[in-house]
Order: C-alpha cells, then structure tokens, then sequence
C-alpha cells in the first residue's frame, strides 16, 4: 500500500532524513519510534503532501507521489495531529471542521455524514455545534480523527495522536483507532515516541536515529526484547525504567 | 425574556447559527462591563440615529441663510445660536453627522477588505508575492496621510468624493501590514496544515481559515482608525480640500467661522466639539472592543 524508498529530506544544509526506506501492506499498522529530532514527523509531513523539499520515491496504493499532490490525493490519505489544541480551528465550530472535507471534494450528504462521524467516534450529538474551547483534549483529537475520516480515506497518517493527552484518554484513543482500522480496512502509518503505544497498535516497528531508519522489528520481538541495533534496546531500557523502575536492571 | 437568554447560553447549542449568536452573546456581556466603551457606543448610536433622523431632528433647514439673525447667541428659537449666515447651528451640527459619518463608513468600506486580502494574500503565499505586497504598502506608509490625501485632492477636483478616496489611499497600509502580522502567527498552524490536507485550494484556505481569524483585530483598528478618520475628514475640509461650502461638514464649518473666535466663540468651537466628542467616542467603543476581541489582551 505504501512504499517509500530512499527518502531524504533537507532542511536548507541539515539532512532531516538520510535515505529511509520501508513498506506498509494493506490494512496494517506500521510504527515509527525515536526520539525528538530523528526525523520520524518529518516522513510524515514529506509523505502526507505538506513538505514538498524532499528526494526519493514514495508511492501509495501502487501510484508514484508527486511534489504537488491533486484533490484527489487528499480523499485516499489524511493525517491526525499531535496537538489537539492547535489542530482545529478556534472560530469554528465542530460541525464546521467535520463538513469542510466534504464540501472541498463536493461529497454529498453533508449533515448524516457528519452525524455518522461523531457516532463513529464516540462523541456525543451535542458536541456538533461547540466550538473546540468547549471540549476536553481527549474529545478534540476525537474531532481530529473524525474529520480525517471524513473524505473516506484509506491511509491514515498518525502524528504522536496521544502524546498531548492523559493516559487514561491515550488508552481510549488508541482503541478508537484500533476498532476504526478493522472496520474501515485503514492502513496506519504511525510517529510515536512512546514505545508502549506504538507497540499497542502496530504490527511492524521501525526505529529512527539520526534521520535513518536503523532497524524494523515487530512488535512481538521488541515485547520480547529481540533487539538488534543498540538503539532499539537503549529506547527499549529506557521506556521500560519509565514505566516501572524496579524492572529496569532485569534482563528481558 | 429568560428563554432568549437561556437559548444563547446553552450547553449544546443545536444549530450553527445559534452557536454563532451565543459567542457573540457572551462577548457582548463581556463589553457591557466597561463603562467607558458603553459611553462610546452610546455616543455613536445617537450619532448614528441623528445622522439618519437628521431632517426630523434639525429644528430648522441648515442651508437657509437669515441675514437678519446673523451671529446670534443660542436662544429658545436658535438652541445653539447661528452662524456668520445666520444658519441655524443645531440643524448644521445634525446634518454635519450625516457628512462625517458618511464618509467614514465609506473610507472603511474601501481600506478594511483591501488591507485584509493583501495583507493575508502576503502573509499566507509568502516568497516574492510577499515581498512585492509588503514594499507597495511601504512606500504608502512612508508618506505622510494628510499631505498625500491634500496632494491627491488637488489634484483632482475638491470635494467629499476626492477627500474619501484620498483618505482611504493612505489610510490602507496598516490594515494590510495587521493582516499580514496575523497571518504569520497562524499559518504554521496545525489547523491550517489539516485545511490544506482537505485538498483545500489556497484562496478558499485564505477565505475561510485565515481571514476569519484576523477578522476580530481588523474590527478593532477600524473601530479605533475611525477617530482618525474623522478628523483628517475635518482637516481636509478646514483647509478647503474635502467638503465644500453650503455643505454643513463640521470641518468646513469651523474654516468658515474661524474669523469670529474672538468675538463669537461658539460658532466655531461648537463643531470642534462636535468632532472631539464624535472621534473620542469611537476611541472608547474601539478600546472596550479590544478587551473583548483580541486574544493578544488575554
């Protein structure tokens, strides 16, 4: 479904990403781990249209990606947002946000559509005509998922979707997404730091270092600590001391 | 009474037009705290309303001259007493709004929507299209209003026509320059990155995500721009280059009386106070606006 090979992006002289290449099949989760500045958000941006200063190849569904992407483009891949405070505009309400996508692609059936995408993730009807000040952070990135379902895509990008919320919230949206991608047969590509989220919802990980992709493993192998590349395991130490301290001198 | 209110403040507004009307509702509770701009909004609706009103209100019609009565003290016929033609200064005043606010509406109507599309056009294309908007708005606001709408009057023929064009001419740039500075802020925005990813072309983007967002600051220089207007309308008829004799404009009426300041001092000081009290006005409304709209002040 996906496939990018040999990516590389440039931010004036730093090279962001170094030649990252991977593939995500139909209907699966693909996970992308490392810390802040390896480039892992940057792939995103390349991939989803937003940043147009990249080399390589990319394509979707079989169809080569372009710098310019057509409408089209934007009904078979969206994207979710870190930051549920600042992905939705402040002056408008939900019922606004979700019905754009639609009116864009001249998609009809406005007003069940809308209704149907707040049924779908779990928000109560009498959210529709809030503005996004009047919702909790967990109900915004609801909206946000929401309104990247709306033109029906097929690749849903995940930029750290629960990184800014609480983790009892992180936990609900997580299955959201889980029960969304076995209904709707969505692809995930997925940017986390977090390696028990990413672990939770994709099948196949890829770690970044330093703008390259160092090492792909599955999610069974990292659970098991089947680590190859120092890296990995250093993530893996480390997220394991952050979630329990006593467990983090024992050997996996 | 309670059902209206209650309608606007609900929880789970049902509608989008109720959920617009309730945000303004509640910024409407927020202004009615601030007495001053109250004061203001009371000032300007009575202008407004005596400038509409005008031929009910004036006790007497302002281009009728009356030779006899020349210069007279304000008395019972003549509340505010008349001028050096004997025009009763009340119904001049009262039509003198007409003029005044007349050409400030105009003015707005032309330097609001211009300022705003080529200051969000600047900021949200950026590149060369940027640099080419911002320095043609520069070389606007290098030169001084009042000389440039006086030269440009000259120009052309003097009269109200030529004054608002000349006035909203210079008065354009920092609309443009306040659009652009707020588009800046928002357009690495995640909100705006989710509207281009709706395939969204970048006019609509402009039209529907930025300029909504720069709406409420632009009101609120408008609003405070107003006083200015006025009086560089006033100024431009005092000195002969804006509305022109009978017309009944408060700037042109203290130019035609100002020989007799010494010695009847009312007749042209009261069309000064008109203009102060009509351009303060404006300054308090514009000031309570800001508290309420602009999230820079909180």
């Amino acid at each position: 479904m996906i496939a990018v090979s040999n990516l590389q992006v440039h931010f004036g002289a730093r090279a962001v990403v170094r030649g990252v290449s991977f593939h995500v099949p139909h209907g699966t989760s693909f996970g992308l781990v490392g810390e802040s500045g390896s480039g892992k958000s940057t792939i995103l941006r390349a991939l989803s249209g937003l940043n147009r200063d990249w080399s390589g190849r990319m394509a979707i569904d079989g169809l080569e990606l372009a710098r310019r992407r057509p409408k089209s483009f934007f009904r078979d891949i969206q994207m979710v947002f870190q930051d549920p405070y600042g992905s939705l505009h402040p002056s408008q309400t939900i019922d606004r946000a979700l019905s754009e996508p639609l009116l864009v692609h001249g998609l009809d059936a406005v007003e069940a559509r809308v209704r149907r995408a707040l049924e779908e993730v779990a928000l109560p009807p009498s959210v529709r005509f809030r503005f996004p000040h009047q919702l909790s952070g967990g109900q915004r990135q609801r909206v946000a998922i929401a309104r990247a379902l709306m033109p029906e895509p097929k690749v849903l990008l995940l930029d750290e979707p629960t990184s800014a919320l609480d983790v009892s919230v992180q936990a609900e949206v997580l299955n959201l997404l889980r029960n969304l991608q076995e209904t709707r047969a969505l692809t995930y590509v997925m940017v986390s730091h977090n390696l028990a989220v990413i672990a939770h919802l994709c099948a196949t990980i890829g770690v970044m270092q330093e703008g390259r992709l160092v090492e792909t493993l599955s999610a069974d192998d990292l659970r098991a600590g089947r680590t190859r590349h120092q890296h990995t395991t250093a993530l893996r130490a480390l997220s394991l001391e952050l979630e329990d301290p006593s467990e983090a001198g024992r050997p996996a | 009474m309670t059902t209206m209110r209650d309608w606007l403040l609900s929880d789970a507004p049902v509608s989008r037009r109720q959920a617009a009307w309730a945000r303004r509702y509640r910024g409407w509770l927020l202004f009615r705290r601030n007495a001053l701009a109250m004061l203001g909004l009371g000032i300007i609706l009575v202008l407004i309303l005596g400038a509409v009103f005008a031929p009910l209100l004036a006790p007497a019609d302002p281009d009728t001259p009356d030779l006899a009565m020349r210069l007279a003290r304000p008395s019972a016929l003549h509340w505010l007493g008349t001028d050096e033609l004997g025009r009763d200064l009340l119904a001049r005043l009262v039509y003198g709004a007409r003029v005044t606010l007349g050409m400030v509406i105009c003015v707005v109507i032309i330097v609001a929507p211009l300022g705003l599309v080529v200051g969000s056009v600047a900021g949200y294309a950026g590149g060369w299209l940027d640099r080419v908007l911002m320095r043609v708005t520069d070389v606007f606001l290098a030169v001084p209003q009042l000389i440039l709408a006086l030269a440009f009057v000259a120009a052309l023929k003097p009269g109200i026509a030529s004054a608002i064009i000349a006035i909203a001419l210079t008065a354009w740039p920092p609309y443009a320059r306040q659009a652009r500075a707020d588009t800046l802020r928002i357009r690495n925005s995640d909100f705006i990155a989710a509207a281009r990813l709706t395939g969204a072309s970048a006019p609509r983007i402009i039209l529907r995500q930025v300029i909504p967002l720069c709406l409420s600051s632009m009101i609120v220089r408008m609003t405070l721009s107003m006083s200015g207007i006025i009086l560089t309308a006033a100024g431009l008829g005092f000195l002969g280059m804006g509305a022109q004799p009978p017309t009944p404009e408060w700037g042109t009426m203290i130019a035609t009386s100002r020989a007799f300041i010494l010695s009847q001092w009312w007749v042209p000081a009261l069309p000064g106070i008109a203009i102060f009290v009509a351009s303060l006005a404006f300054n308090l409304f514009g000031d309570g606006l800001r508290d309420v709209l602009d999230p820079r002040q909180g």
